[in-house]
Order: C-alpha cells, then structure tokens, then sequence
C-alpha cells in the first residue's frame, strides 16, 4: 500500500524550477531514501511532503501529492497535515526549554493539557525513541545541555510525541559522529513497523543499509527510483552508477 | 583517472598475471601427461607452488579495495567476482598438479590405451581456462558465454574416457590398475573444466549483475536463491 | 603519502603560529602594533568611564543632603525630589507607550510581513530615518502637535508621548534583531509539529528572543532618563510634582540643565548629577536582574 503518491509534480522558486515531472509512489511501513547531490532538489522534495516549502517565498507547486489518496495541496489544514507527517531536520533543533517541555510542546499544540495524558506521551515518545534510559532523570534539564546525538534523538522523539503516520528525516545525521549515527540507524529501523519513512542523506552507504527503497536525484528530476538493493547492485541509468560509485563530475 | 579506477586497475593486471601463470601450468601438464614426460610434470609442480601466494596476494587487495570504497553496483561485482574466481583459478593450478603427481607415480609404465580422449579434454579444458581469462579482461559476454557451453563437451569427452576404460577393465586386460589413474587424471581435467566455467560465469556476473542461466532444473533451484555462489 | 606531506605541512604551520603568538613582541612588527593599539583604546575608554563617574560621584556625594529629598522643591533646599519622580512618571509612562507598540510593529515585521517586501522596507527606512532625528526637533514636534494642536499643554502626557515616538524606533530596531537571531531551526521544529504562526511567535520565538528584547529596552531607558530637550519643549521645567497627567513638572535632567543654568546652586547640580547617575546604574542593574531571571 503507498503512503505518499507524488504526479507529475513541478516545483518552482520564482523562475527558478527546482524539481522536473517528479512521479513517485512511497510505500507504507518502509524506509524510502532521497540520494544525490547537493542541490538536486531532494531536500526540496521531502520538505513537499509536509508543506515546509510553504514557508519559503516564491515556490510554486503543480501536480499532484497524495497522502492516502488525499491532495495535500487541495484544501486540506496545514497544521493538520504537518501532525500527521512529522519532520526531523538537518541540525539538531530542540526549542531552547526542558526536555519535558520540548516533547510536550507538540501534544499542548493540539490541545492535551491533562498532565497525566503529556506525561505519558512524554515518556511514550523518549522511549520509542530510544531515549528514555538517558534522560528519564534529566526531564528539567535544558534540552540545549544534551550532546549532539542525545539532542536528535529528542527531537525525533518531539516528532513522534504527535503521533503522525509518516516520519520525514532530512540528512538526520549528518552532523553527527558514528555512534550517534548509528543508534539513529537502529533507531529509523525499529521505527517503521509504525511509520512510514522518508529520509534524505548524504551516507550512501546510510541508505544501503537502512532504506528498502532509494530514489536518485540529479538537477531535479528524478533518474532512478528502486529497490535499493537493485538500486545499488545493477543500477539501470549510467548516472546512478557514476554516482554511487564516486565517479561523479 | 579515479584512485579506485588506478585500483581496479592493479586488480586486473594481478588477475592477468595470475591467469598466465594458471594458464602455463594447465598447458604444461597436459603436455607431460601425453609425452609421459616426468621432468616436466616435476617442473609443473614446482611452478604450482607460487600459486598459492598470488591467490593471498589479490586475495588481501580486494579486501582492501572492499575496506577503502565500500564499493557498489558494478565495482562491488567486479571485486567480488574477482574474490570468487580466484578461488577457481587456483584449484584449476592444484589440480593439473595433482594429474602431474599420479603421472609421475605411475612410474614410466606404458599407458594401457592410447591417450585419445584425454589428450582431447586437456586441450578442451586449457582452451577454456585461456578463453575465460580473456573474457574477463575483454569483460566478454559473448565469450564468456562459449566457454560456459564448452564444458558440455568436456564433460561428453570425459564419459568417453569412462565409458573406454570401463570396456578396458571388463575385457580382462593386464594393467588394469593404471585404469583407476587414467579415470582420476580424467577426473580432474573434468573438474579443471567446471572451475573454468565457474570463472567464466564470475565474469558474466561482473558483467552483468547475475549469473548465467544453468541449463539444469536443479541447478535452477539453486540460482533462485538470487545469490551467485561457485559449486565446488 | 600524499596526504601525509600534507597533513605534515598543517602541523609544521599550527606549530610555528604558535610559536608567533608567544613571542608577540618582536617578531612581527605589524602585530605589535596592533596589540598596543587595542590595549590603549581599552586603556582610554576605561580612564575617561572612570573620571567622570569619579569626577560626578567626588563634586556631587559631598552636597547630598536629606533636605535634597523635601517633598516640596523651595528656593532654599533646591530639592530634587519633585523632578526624580517626574522622570519615573516620564519613564513609566514612555515604556508603557512605546514597549508594546515597538514590539508589536516589530513582530509584523519579522514574523508576519512578507521578508524584503516594498513595505518592509519602507517601515524600515523610516524607523531608521526617525532613530537620527535629533532630539529637540522631537520636541518642537511634541509642543506644537500634542502641546498646540491636541491642547495637552506643556503636560505629562505630552512628554511621554514624545519620549515614546523618540524610543520607538529604538524599541522596534532592538526588538527586529533580536527576534532575527532567534534561529529559524526552532521556528521550522514548531511549524513542523503542526503549530501555528501565533503560537510559534509567542511561545517559541519570543521566549527565545527575550533577553535581546530586554536589552534593548535597557538601552531606551538610558536615553529616556538623559533626554532633556525634548523634556523641556513638552512636560516643561517647572520644579513641581505633577500631579495628574496634563499637569506640567520637570525631570532630573532638566533640574540639573535649570540648577546649572542659573549658576547659583553648584553644588545641588552637582548632588543631582550624581543621583541620576546612581538611579541609571540602579535602573539598569534592576533590568539586568529581571533579564537573568526571564532567561532561567
């Protein structure tokens, strides 16, 4: 079953078109990956998914993005829509409060103020996401004192804290070290019995190892869109070979 | 040039080398067998033992190679044939040193038959060592794909042998004991045989991403499991 | 091997930049320079911060006097009291009137208006345009539009009103910055969980901008206590409490301008001088406290 259903879809800043005739079909409970390089409009695609491009003046979208069949450019609540397709970025972000305060900010948004319920969704989030042991005695300590790692890890869980369907990861480790790294590997694994998953990366070898599907970018369009082990063991276009092998420009 | 393309580079140069000297010692022993020439299957011998060491030594740049690139798509399938098809080689080099140590243990002592159909499948088999070699240097599809089907005959030439000495034991002749040596030179030619169409099926591999088709069904069953593996 | 030379190089390079910064002196001319010139800027900056805070506290602690501080201002005590609660009426009056208009405006302008749009620009030229007005054309302004025109007189009401207009731009400016610099990772994070605009503003970026914030209106307190031109044209500079909000009175910076003008009361000047001096340190230490205590 697809999650995502991208159509035809053309992205514009001003004049300047980011994306070209993008088709894709994302499927439900996988990790689907993004690669390419810089500026090849992945980012630019995942950021569409929960309407993030919104906030960028002068882009333009045509075509269609449906979310379970629904058009998410069609008359449908912003907010609501970024409830249900969560979002962790690039750079660690946590909101200069408590780790409490950062989890339960999502769920105060949509109107839970029982301090029961935000307790348990506070210690229901950190520890989907695998964070519960380290910090279930810090909860009043500023989020801004965790170390790197620990700081994306809680934002993952400040995305989970809402409970959405779909989780979109943008270069999630790329400003991270190797273990860090990897404990958000095993983490994005773990995750997608209950969500379903759209990551952008940079770590081709990242996407080999924990995505089922991968899509290639180059300058906007989409060359290759597969299986990832397909993808990377018999790439079909020559671009996707040259990139994946480093033989790239 | 890339540096992983200088690498791979080095990598098939060893290979080639490797391939020569493998090459070298199968034509070499085939013709100690026919001419029942003991100094040269001595000689085959001793040129075995370098093999060997060249297998470790290409055998350690892959892994380097797999260490430094993590490499994928068509380079991950080009050391990683490579890794494969080493192995092959350097059984095809024991076994002509092996035909080498039974001729030699047979003394001088006339054949019992004259070498026929042996003297056929040793020249079957190093044309196909040979061709499988320049195959995956030329990266060959086409004559990978002959020497796959050449085994065929190399395997028909090796029933003959059979199907001869059987009729030699069964007619009473003397000497029958030098029939079991005969079968087991006939033996190993046919596995030299199957090693070469293991290599040439590494390089449709390399080439190709798969492996070629077995013709039998249950050698199919085995392709199923989607993972290219050498049947030893 | 390669990268070996090169990462040889690097440390060849750390090492001798090392050496450079131990040995200062001598080595390169141009740094010597450069570290004495920044040590003398310190050095005068600091002497001329120390001799007149010195030279106000040595002239004007001696002539402090309880009969300073009369409720009523006469020829013989030359009390200032009257005028230090007209500049905390000024002052209350100017914050409560400019903060939340300033930042408002600003908000509008960061958050809410379109980023480099005509408009922007055009409040921003003219926020910056009123910021280098000088202060009594402020003044002129404030006697003749709320003095003349609305009738509030020389007045309370009118000082502050001025005082606001002036600080505004000051307000607004301070306020911009500071919401600029609140990175827009945080306002992704919360628009990302699905929060509005408004709720991102007030819950996200202005906590986070608030120690800016503060420091910005501590600035405009400095300038609304020193403000003494534009004080004179609108509240006056009659030494009287007001006492309701179009009564006319005066404010320290005016005592110290009327006592020093008239030559008579050096020494009253002098005492003034130095309480106004110690209610801005007072002042600023006390926003300084409240900006710790926001920020925790």
């Amino acid at each position: 079953m697809n999650k995502f259903s991208i159509k035809n879809m053309n992205l514009w800043y001003r004049d300047f078109q980011a994306l070209h005739g993008i088709n894709i079909e994302i499927p439900a409970h996988q990790i689907t990956a993004f690669i390419g390089p810089s500026g090849c409009g992945k980012s630019t695609l995942i950021k569409s998914l929960n309407r993030m491009n919104d906030l960028v003046e002068g882009c333009r979208i045509e075509g269609e993005i449906l979310l379970d069949g629904q058009d998410i450019y069609g008359g449908i609540d912003v907010n609501a829509l970024r409830k249900r397709v969560g979002m962790v970025f690039q750079k660690p972000n946590p909101f200069p409060m408590s780790v409490y305060d950062n989890i339960a900010y999502g769920p105060r948004t949509h109107g839970i103020k029982s301090k029961f319920k935000l307790n348990e969704i506070v210690e229901k989030s950190l520890y989907d996401a695998a964070i519960w042991d380290e910090l279930k005695d810090r909860l009043k300590k500023s989020a801004l004192s965790l170390s790197g790692g620990q700081q994306q890890r809680l934002c993952i869980a400040r995305a989970l804290s809402v409970q959405p369907d779909v989780l979109l990861m943008d270069e999630p480790t790329s400003a991270l070290d190797p273990i860090s790294t990897a404990k958000i590997e095993e983490l994005t694994i773990k995750l997608k019995k209950d969500y379903t998953i759209v990551i952008v990366t940079h770590n081709m070898q990242q996407a080999v190892r924990i995505s089922d599907n991968t899509g290639f970018f180059l300058l906007g369009e989409m060359i290759e869109y597969s299986d990832t082990e397909k993808l990377f063991s018999i790439p079909k276009d020559k671009r996707t070979e040259d990139y994946i092998t480093g033989r790239f420009g | 040039m890339w540096r992983i393309d200088e690498q791979l580079a080095e990598l098939n140069d060893r290979l080639l080398d490797f391939g020569a000297l493998v090459e070298q010692i199968i034509t070499l022993a085939g013709q100690a067998i026919i001419e029942q020439d003991i100094a040269l299957a001595q000689l085959v011998i001793d040129i075995e033992s370098g093999v060997k060491q060249k297998e470790k030594g290409i055998e350690a740049l892959c892994l380097k190679l797999l260490m430094q690139h993590q490499p994928v798509a068509k380079d991950l399938r080009v050391i990683s044939a490579a890794l494969k098809m080493i192995t092959d080689i350097e059984r095809i080099g024991d076994q002509s040193s092996d035909i080498c140590e039974i001729m030699i243990s047979m003394d001088g002592a006339p054949y019992i038959t004259k070498l026929e159909y042996i003297a056929q499948m040793a020249a079957a088999t190093t044309k196909m060592v040979t061709e499988s070699i320049d195959a995956y240097v030329k990266k060959d599809l086409k004559l990978a794909k002959s020497v796959i089907k050449y085994d065929d005959i190399v395997d028909e030439l090796f029933d003959k042998v059979k199907a001869d000495l059987i009729e030699h034991i069964r007619s009473g002749k003397p000497n029958s004991e030098q029939a079991i040596d005969l079968l087991m030179i006939a033996k190993y030619f046919e596995r030299i045989g199957d090693h070469a169409r293991n290599v040439a099926k590494w390089v449709v591999f390399s080439i190709r991403g798969r492996k070629e088709k077995k013709p039998k069904a249950q050698e199919n069953a085995e392709e199923n499991q989607n993972q290219p593996q050498s049947e030893e | 091997m390669e990268n070996l030379s090169l990462g040889l190089e690097a440390v060849e390079e750390i090492a001798s930049l090392k050496i450079s910064n131990r040995k200062i002196m001598g080595r390169k001319p141009m740094d010597f320079f450069l570290f004495a010139f920044t040590w003398l800027g310190i050095g005068i900056t600091a002497a001329v911060l120390l001799f007149v805070v010195g030279y106000v506290l040595i002239n004007g602690l001696p002539h402090i006097r309880p009969s300073l501080f009369a409720v009523q201002f006469t020829t013989e005590n030359q009390s200032l009291f009257p005028a230090l609660m007209g500049t905390l009426m000024i002052l209350g009056l100017a914050l409560v009137l400019a903060v939340p208009l300033g930042i408002f405006s600003a908000i509008f302008l960061v958050e809410y208006a379109t980023r480099g749009s005509r408009f922007v620009k055009i409040v921003r030229l003219t926020t910056e345009t009123l910021a280098g007005i000088p202060s009594i054309v402020y003044g002129l302004f404030g006697f003749i539009f709320f003095g003349v025109f609305l009738g509030w007189g020389l007045s309370l009401m009118s000082g502050a009103f001025t005082v606001s207009i002036m600080i505004l731009p000051l307000i607004m400016r301070t306020t911009e910055e500071s919401l600029k610099s609140v990175p827009d990772t945080y306002r992704e994070g919360s628009f990302g969980l699905g929060a509005g605009r408004l709720r991102t503003v007030m819950r996200i970026v202005l906590p986070a901008a608030t120690p800016g914030i503060l420091a910005g209106i501590i600035l405009t307190i400095g300038r609304i206590i020193g403000e003494t031109a534009a004080i004179i044209f609108t509240l006056g500079n009659v030494a009287r409490m007001p006492n309701h909000l179009f009564d006319t009175g005066r404010t320290l910076s005016a005592h110290m301008y009327a006592l020093a003008n008239e030559g008579t009361h050096p020494g009253e000047a002098h005492a003034t001088a130095a309480v106004l001096l110690l209610v801005v340190i007072l002042i600023n230490a006390l926003s300084s406290w409240i900006a710790k205590f926001v920020k925790s």
